[in-house]
């Protein structure tokens, strides 16, 4: 039993269902991302995990309390919203402890709770402002401090970054982080950005058409995707999935794939059980950082496969290259190290690291486990 | 601190201006020149303006009229002058305005923040009574009257204006908390606030400029309203009545300087408002339209 518990919670408005049996369990301590694309349910789980949504069945328990129906002030929660939801008419100080004062908690002890948080966020010095004065940095610790002087159960963060810019977000990332590393609060965060479900989280959800893709550790999500969906989703540039054939050579399985010249090459699997896929079809997916340049190959890799290709474009991003060529009949993004000589039309000879493929089966688009 | 002048485009020329503003002044005298023959034939004796000229002003200055038509001049058939018609109108104007206006905020919080099934017919609906013409509703809303035991009061006045009112004080209230954000209230909700307090706490604060507006359309409604002050008035009949029956009397001398002050005296509530307020109604105008 979770510290919250998801159990088969689905969610319809009329007879169109948006979320199809849902089962998450979180531990206390744990922070769960929900990410996916728009549209994908993971803010209607947010809400309903917060009250403001019915839950059409199932059931959602807090602290082993089944808290279906009951009023979102009353399941112990707070929530950070993405537009912050500041109130405009008060200052910083009575946006914090609005919620203590709707509890009835005794004016010394909201201000004592007051003086706590903003010490923590520092943002002392802003207690008397109202939010109209504040820049959206100092918005977003507001809309967090408001969150932690309640001390609540379960933090729900719903894309509580996406109004700020670039640079910010990266801050108050590491800065959300921190806090939960300091804290030790259950936090469930949705968001559409993979790159903050892979640094923040203890483990993610990966939701796509209301359905749980996937439920794992950043490491689990990203080595061993369940599915093509999830493979491209998460990771920047998108693993490369494409057509291949399993052959068998001397007992070892091999992808068989043609490269930019129409040449057919062989890769040798590193799962051995892809010898039950003889002759048959597959997808298979590499990451882009596991087509490197023979120097930046893996060390600790022990199937690295040395591939000639023609370059199609080369795009140099500061700390990497990336390059664009052809194989399997489709463009493919590899990632060399910053200064590899590299040049368009050129051939060059790649390494694929084959430890870290991992192959799909072309029906079910589900990945083909060892 | 220097003001820097108003520099104009390239083709903008001298005479360009001139026009302009002549044209501007000329407007400008034609919207106040009833003001000015009201104000200066109310300040004189009745014989300079049978015997003389409308546009002049007074030769022997005088409040005498304004003192008649306030409290001696004859309305119908008793000699009150329009004082106790005057603190009808108030009477009837003030909770109307407070209560319709207090409605309309509370159903644009409802319709737009605790949408329910079937609210956009019910907003619909509600709108309806911005277009029903008054004549329509004078017998049924005589027999409703009748039947509440309102007939001839003034909280049978108030009843009909709350009625009329809720309409527009929705419809002003709802397109203005559409774009509250919906955020908010549900961060209210997780901090434990309920239904009042939300509306109370959160919303009421951020209302000031629609609340302006509503309040001068209501209150220069329902204080120029003549058809159901003169059907439902009864003994109690508001400034309007008042005013119509002062100026239409068919006997006796026609006194214009007393009619001019009477009718400044029945604008001048409704003149005070838009004085005072005015320039939050422009601005809550647009407040709702544009941004939230």
């Amino acid at each position: 039993m979770g510290f919250l518990d998801i159990q088969n919670v689905t969610k319809s408005y009329g007879s169109v269902e948006v979320l199809h049996r849902v089962d998450i369990e979180v531990q206390e301590g744990e922070f769960l991302v929900l990410v996916g694309p728009s549209g994908c349910g993971k803010s209607t789980l947010l809400n309903m995990i917060a009250g403001l949504e019915s839950i059409t069945s199932g059931d959602i328990s807090i602290k082993g309390r089944v808290v279906n129906g009951v009023h979102p002030s009353k399941r112990n929660i707070a929530m950070v919203f993405q537009s912050y939801a500041l109130y405009p008419n008060m200052t910083v100080g009575q946006n914090m402890t609005f919620g203590l004062e709707m509890h009835g908690t005794p004016k010394a002890e909201r201000d004592r709770a007051l003086k706590d948080v903003a010490k923590l966020l520092q943002i002392e010095n802003l207690l008397d402002r109202k939010p109209g004065q504040l820049s959206g940095g100092q918005r977003q610790r507001v809309a967090m401090g408001r969150a932690l002087v309640r001390d609540p159960d379960v933090f729900l963060f719903d894309e509580p970054l996406s109004n700020l810019d670039a640079k910010l977000r990266v801050d108050m990332r590491t800065e959300i982080k921190k806090l939960h590393e300091k804290l030790k609060t259950t936090i469930v965060y949705v968001t559409h950005d993979q790159i903050e479900a892979m640094t923040l989280s203890t483990r993610i959800a990966v939701m796509y058409q209301g359905y749980v893709q996937q439920l794992g550790t950043p490491k689990e999500i990203y080595d061993t995707p369940a599915n093509v969906y999830v493979a491209t989703f998460m990771g920047s540039p998108a693993m490369n999935v494409l057509p291949a054939k399993v052959v068998m050579h001397e007992g070892v399985p091999y992808a068989q794939i043609k490269d930019a010249g129409g040449v057919e090459k062989l890769l040798k699997f590193s799962q051995a059980n892809m010898s039950d896929w003889s002759g048959k079809e597959i997808l298979l997916g590499i990451r882009p950082e596991s087509i490197t340049d023979p120097d930046g190959a893996d060390r600790n890799s022990n199937n690295i496969v040395p591939f000639r290709n023609r370059i199609g474009v080369t795009e140099p991003a500061g700390a990497d290259t990336f390059v664009t060529m052809e194989l399997g009949g489709i463009d493919i993004v590899a990632r060399m190290r910053a200064d590899a000589n590299v040049g368009a039309g050129q051939e060059f000879d790649f390494a694929i690291n084959m430890d870290k493929a991992v192959a799909f089966d072309p029906k079910t688009e589900e990945r083909i486990k060892p | 601190m220097a003001v820097a002048e108003q520099d104009t485009a390239v083709r903008t020329g001298g005479i360009t201006r001139a026009f302009i503003y002549g044209i501007l002044l000329l407007f400008m005298f034609f919207y106040l020149m009833p003001l000015f023959v009201m104000i200066a034939n109310s300040l004189k004796p009745l014989a300079e303006i049978t015997g003389g000229n409308m546009m002049a002003l007074p030769d022997t200055w005088t409040a005498e009229p304004w003192r008649q038509a306030w409290s001696s001049a004859q309305i119908g058939v008793e000699p009150t002058g329009l004082k106790p018609y005057f603190i009808n109108s108030i009477l009837m104007v003030v909770p109307s305005v407070a209560i319709s206006t207090v409605l309309g905020a509370l159903n644009g919080y409802v319709l737009t923040k605790w949408s329910f099934r079937g609210d956009k017919i019910i907003f619909g609906l509600l709108l309806f009574s911005c277009f029903i013409p008054f004549q329509i509703v004078l017998i049924p809303m005589a027999t409703v009257l009748g039947k509440l035991g309102l007939a001839g009061s003034i909280p049978g006045l108030i009843l009909v204006h709350v009625v009329y009112g809720i309409g527009f004080s929705t419809l002003y209230y709802r397109n203005y908390y559409a774009a509250f954000p919906t955020e908010l209230v549900r961060a209210a909700m997780i901090d434990g606030a309920g239904f009042f307090r939300i509306f109370w706490r959160i919303m009421l604060p951020v209302s000031g400029p629609i609340t302006v507006v509503c309040v001068i359309w209501q209150f220069t409604n329902i204080w120029n309203d003549f058809l159901f002050g003169a059907s439902f008035g009864g003994q109690t009949q508001p400034m309007t009545v008042a005013l119509n029956n002062l100026v239409q009397s068919s006997t006796g001398v026609k006194e214009y300087n007393v009619h001019f002050a009477g009718a400044i005296l029945a604008a001048l509530p409704t003149l005070l408002v838009y004085i005072v307020a005015g320039r939050y109604f422009v601005r809550g105008l647009m407040a709702g339209s544009v941004k939230g």
